[in-house]
């Protein structure tokens, strides 16, 4: 048995933490989605202003939804590209799967700012990509959509985090017993009836975590759209930023940010109870 | 015969062997797993391949499962070449060690997968699923997922689950290990009859030589790779071939000695023997020795006399560790008889004494 003074002295830490640096927070963001600005002062004059700001303006939804998409289209490329990876490694990479995983992990530590100015680098009508399909006379001008467009944003966030999906992928992946593999060629299955029916439906919490983890981050983004994304890719974060900065209107920044904290909340929990459907212990 | 849940596949020749291992070998890189072994099974019949762990009696059951390859040799079924076959193509199903139920289907579907893969008629999957669980009665238990189940209810299922298949050759890797003694010796007697039943091949793995002796109409001895022993329990306990065999299977006392001019000679026992000069090692069981109160032995006996140094009580038999003089220790088993001291006569029939290779 701990003596109180133990306990507390143990639990004091983490829920001041979590008072300091969430709750008080998420507080002051939610009082102000309800008070508003005026003549440059914030007034704490409760009302509904800027819920219907979002809700009247199709700006805020046209983003939002933009947002979304991207978000959607990286978290579907980081699988497409992370699963078969993870895949191959787990199951079929032998001796040389310390050195891949390596070669995966390598450039998760490399700064997420210099992975956007390499992008920038690349995808530039000066850039290298534009560079060689001329030099090839694949194209006889630089391709603008290359660079500032939904498309560099997905480009990016997507090298951002497939390792991340990659990884909790890989992780349920190499925590399947190897004998359930066996046991289902034994009793007559292919290796794609395997794949289905036993390595697909028990790496499902790594693979919903890893969806989970690159939707939430790139819904939450503002660096890629702001370094690739040109007005084209803007994405809500930057409306936030812009709102909380240049323009001054923290209330109507605030109500965007708590939008988004419910659907990532929406999401989350959604995902929870998914991944308990799949877990087997 | 009883009613069978699953009926007996249709076999070509009822002599021919059904599984037929030709010279394999396996090596692990610089490791060598399996030395040039050959062994046949016939059909129905109950093989146990026995040995220590690390003598490769695993890895000739993955070899037969096609898990792993055959560095050379050959493995045949039925006429049909087994080793070049992927697993999901052979006519083989396996009962591993810790069942590898899948822990996301429930009872029934685990049962079910094996059918469902290769593609059964929908309209049979049910029936026989319904079969193969009374045959191993857990029928009550269909719904519940693996996790939910104890390990003899898991050893059910997964001996439902690859005989729902109606394999031509069933491999089971230490299938009994996992679980404690007594549920042990109730399964051991359960799988022998289900097999009685059936009829169905069975090659089993053990390190378990009482286990090996109880279900086996045969037993493979394996040791460091290669075949030591095969021959039925009886015959291997009553004339092991070598002094491996003969220790690994039941309790023996090795008696070095030699034979010259047709009389062997082991520390203070001598007995005639018509064979030529040579060392000798012999194995004597210890219940093939007898006390021989009057010191009178017939004419096919072997007599001498010994102290006795320990004497363990087991129930039903005694164990004794008696000193022949010279070092020579044996251990003798005797039908209960109260506690002994001091010297005593024994005998031995010649015939009990099996000359076995060092």
């Amino acid at each position: 048995m701990y003596s109180r003074v133990y306990k507390t002295l143990v639990a004091a830490p983490p829920l001041l933490w979590v008072g300091l640096f969430l709750l008080l927070p998420y507080g002051l963001m939610f009082a102000h989605s309800f008070w508003t600005v005026q003549d440059g002062a914030l007034v704490h004059h409760w009302n509904l202003s800027n819920y219907q700001k979002l809700l009247t303006n199709p700006l805020y939804a046209e983003v939002l939804f933009r947002t979304m998409r991207i978000a959607g289209s990286v978290m579907l490329c980081s699988l497409l590209l992370g699963y078969p990876l993870a895949y191959y490694l787990s199951f079929h990479s032998g001796a040389r799967k310390e050195l891949f995983y390596q070669l995966v992990i390598v450039p998760l530590w490399v700064s997420y700012l210099v992975r956007g100015y390499a992008w920038k680098t690349i995808l530039g009508s000066e850039g290298v990509l534009n560079g060689f399909l001329q030099y090839a006379h694949i194209t006889h001008a630089p391709v603008s959509f290359l660079l500032y467009s939904p498309f560099a944003v997905v480009l990016m966030l997507t090298h951002i985090y497939t390792p991340f999906v990659f990884l909790s992928i890989y992780a349920s992946l190499e925590h399947i017993p190897r004998p359930l593999v066996e046991a289902s060629q034994d009793l007559g299955a292919g290796p794609a009836s395997t794949f289905f029916r036993v390595i697909l439906p028990l790496s499902m919490p790594g693979l919903l975590a890893g969806a989970t983890f690159a939707f939430v981050l790139s819904l939450g983004d503002f660096l890629a759209p702001l370094l690739v994304g040109g007005s084209s890719g803007t994405m809500i974060a930057n409306i936030v930023q812009t709102l909380f900065g240049a323009t001054y209107d923290w209330p109507l920044g605030a109500a965007i940010s708590v939008c988004i904290l419910l659907i990532t909340l929406s999401l989350l929990f959604l995902t929870e109870r998914l991944e308990k459907r799949w877990s087997f212990k | 015969m009883s009613s069978t849940a699953i009926p007996q596949p249709a076999s070509v020749d009822k002599n021919a062997p059904l599984l037929e291992v030709r010279e394999v070998a396996k090596r692990f890189g610089p490791r060598e797993v399996l030395k040039n072994i050959s062994l046949s099974i016939a059909s129905g019949e109950f093989l146990t391949l026995l040995g220590e762990s690390g003598s490769g009696k695993t890895t000739l059951l993955r070899l037969i499962a096609g898990f792993e390859q055959p560095t050379a040799g050959e493995i045949w079924m039925t006429g049909e070449r087994l080793d070049t076959l992927p697993p999901y193509k052979r006519r083989v199903n396996t009962v591993f060690q810790n069942y590898a139920l899948f822990p996301h289907l429930n009872v029934r579907d685990n049962i079910a997968y094996g059918l469902r893969v290769q593609g059964a008629p929908k309209s049979e999957i049910p029936s026989r699923v319904d079969d193969a669980l009374n045959m191993v009665k857990m029928a009550e238990f269909a719904g519940a997922r693996p996790s939910r189940l104890s390990g003899g209810q898991q050893q059910r299922v997964a001996l439902a689950r690859a005989l729902v298949n109606r394999p031509q050759l069933l491999l089971l890797d230490e299938p009994l290990s996992a679980l404690d003694a007594n549920l042990r010796r109730q399964m051991q007697s359960e799988l022998k009859a289900l097999q009685r039943e059936i009829g169905i091949t069975f090659l089993f793995v053990t390190h378990d030589q009482e286990e090996a002796m109880a279900l086996s109409d045969r037993i493979a001895l394996l040791r460091d790779g290669a075949l030591e022993q095969v021959a039925s329990p009886r015959e291997i306990y009553a004339h092991p071939a070598t002094a491996y065999t003969a220790q690994f299977i039941g309790q023996t006392n090795l008696l070095h000695g030699e034979i010259r001019r047709s009389i062997a000679t082991c520390g203070v026992m001598r007995w005639p023997l018509e064979e030529a000069d040579s060392p000798a090692v012999f194995s004597l069981r210890p219940e093939t020795i007898h006390l021989c109160p009057d010191g009178k032995r017939q004419t096919n006996e072997v007599k001498f006399r010994a102290t006795v140094r320990q004497q363990i009580y087991g129930g039903a038999s005694e164990l004794l560790e008696v000193d022949c003089g010279a070092g020579q220790l044996l251990r003798v088993r005797l039908p209960a008889c109260g506690p002994l001291v001091g010297e005593h006569d024994f005998v031995f029939s010649i015939a009990d004494a099996i000359r076995v290779s060092d």
